[in-house]
């Protein structure tokens, strides 16, 4: 268990308690312009930052709501749209929906609007210099990919399904099972996960435990019973209170060790 | 788990959209985490406007029923088409 860091930010931080959350436009992959939404507290910082990777359904209202949740505790958070460019301008549902017709969000696009969201949060005047990156369902998968591609302080992995996944699994615009990609990951990983999950299933988490341990990775992998898939989400039938509260004291402990200033 | 189990096929006809009737030109089905339907995994129906071009957000119709729903219409459809009347008229 990782004890949380005295100097890292918390809700019970003794300071003005104030964000600021809006719209705004990020460049993301191959230096177009990508919707985000961006929430930060206020305040002089420093501050570390944090890129939320939103799931499935898309960049929506409860993914906003996580994203707050940093700032609150914090942390300049973003949360890059990665399905703008299917549908600029349309709600999420509408967005998620082109973009899944069209295959999904290529890996590789997925990364680089993720890659400036990063460059985005270091670059903020009160910056402390370090960014962890979170996703949750499809984003878990995408935030072990980030883990292993990017220039990140930490990461979490909330639920990623197909991190292992059989040669069916791939598609052009998932080429790789981030799992062989273990060797080459820079960012000490927190995993969370649901025991009673099909994908990733119990298996699938002692497979990415074997391979995080057999390159000597810094990591931490937990698995709630009585918890499936999607536990932290409050607007589901999916949602576990016990498990998502002790997530979220996992995830503060987790950045709070890796994302605190040097 | 995200299940990514997405088919799409052709299809033609109207659809009653929030600014009226339109032409539908394709069907994406999945079964996977829905938006709004208070269910974990839903039967997801997107019938989407004729002729939309990628890179824009087309009208559509959709759909997000639980499973035992889905398949229940699913075979309500198939037994009013194979009803006598509907194969001669088909």
């Amino acid at each position: 268990m990782v004890e949380p860091n005295a100097a890292a930010p918390t809700e019970e931080h003794d300071v003005y308690d104030g964000i600021l959350a809006e719209t705004i436009t990020i460049t993301g992959h191959g230096g177009d312009d990508i919707e985000a939404y961006s929430a930060r507290p206020l305040g002089p910082g420093p501050f570390p930052g944090v890129v939320v990777i939103h799931h499935m359904p898309g960049y929506d209202r409860a993914t906003k709501e996580i994203t707050r949740t940093f700032a609150v505790y914090g942390y300049s958070a973003i949360c890059p749209n990665l399905f703008h460019r299917y549908a600029p301008g349309a709600s999420p549902g509408d967005a998620a929906a082109a973009a899944r017709a069209a295959g999904g969000a290529p890996d590789e696009q997925a990364m680089g609007d993720v890659a400036g969201a990063v460059q985005h949060l270091r670059r903020a005047p009160n910056a402390n210099g370090k960014v962890g990156v979170i996703g949750y369902c499809s984003g878990g998968r995408q935030t072990y990919l980030a883990a292993c591609t990017l220039d990140i302080d930490a990461a979490v992995d909330c639920y990623g399904g197909r991190v292992v996944a059989t040669a069916e699994e791939l598609s052009p615009a998932h080429p790789t099972a981030p799992i062989d990609l273990t060797a080459q990951m820079r960012a000490p990983l927190l995993g969370l996960f649901g025991a009673d999950d099909r994908n990733p299933s119990p298996e699938h988490v002692a497979r990415i435990r074997q391979e995080l341990e057999a390159h000597g990775k810094t990591f931490e992998l937990h698995s709630f019973e009585g918890a499936g898939h999607a536990f932290f989400s409050t607007d589901r039938p999916s949602y576990r209170v016990d498990a998502a509260k002790e997530g979220w004291k996992l995830i503060w402990a987790w950045f709070g060790q890796h994302l605190a200033e040097a | 788990m995200c299940t990514y189990l997405t088919r799409d096929t052709e299809v033609a006809g109207s659809g009653l959209g929030a600014d009226g009737w339109f032409s539908v030109g394709r069907a994406v089905v999945y079964f996977d985490h829905p938006q709004d339907a208070p269910v974990d995994h839903a039967l997801c129906v997107d019938l989407v406007e004729r002729g939309a071009t990628a890179r824009s957000a087309p009208k559509r119709m959709a759909l997000e029923l639980d499973a035992t729903s889905a398949r229940r219409l699913a075979e309500t459809i198939l037994a009013v088409l194979d009803s006598p009347e509907a194969l001669e008229l088909a």
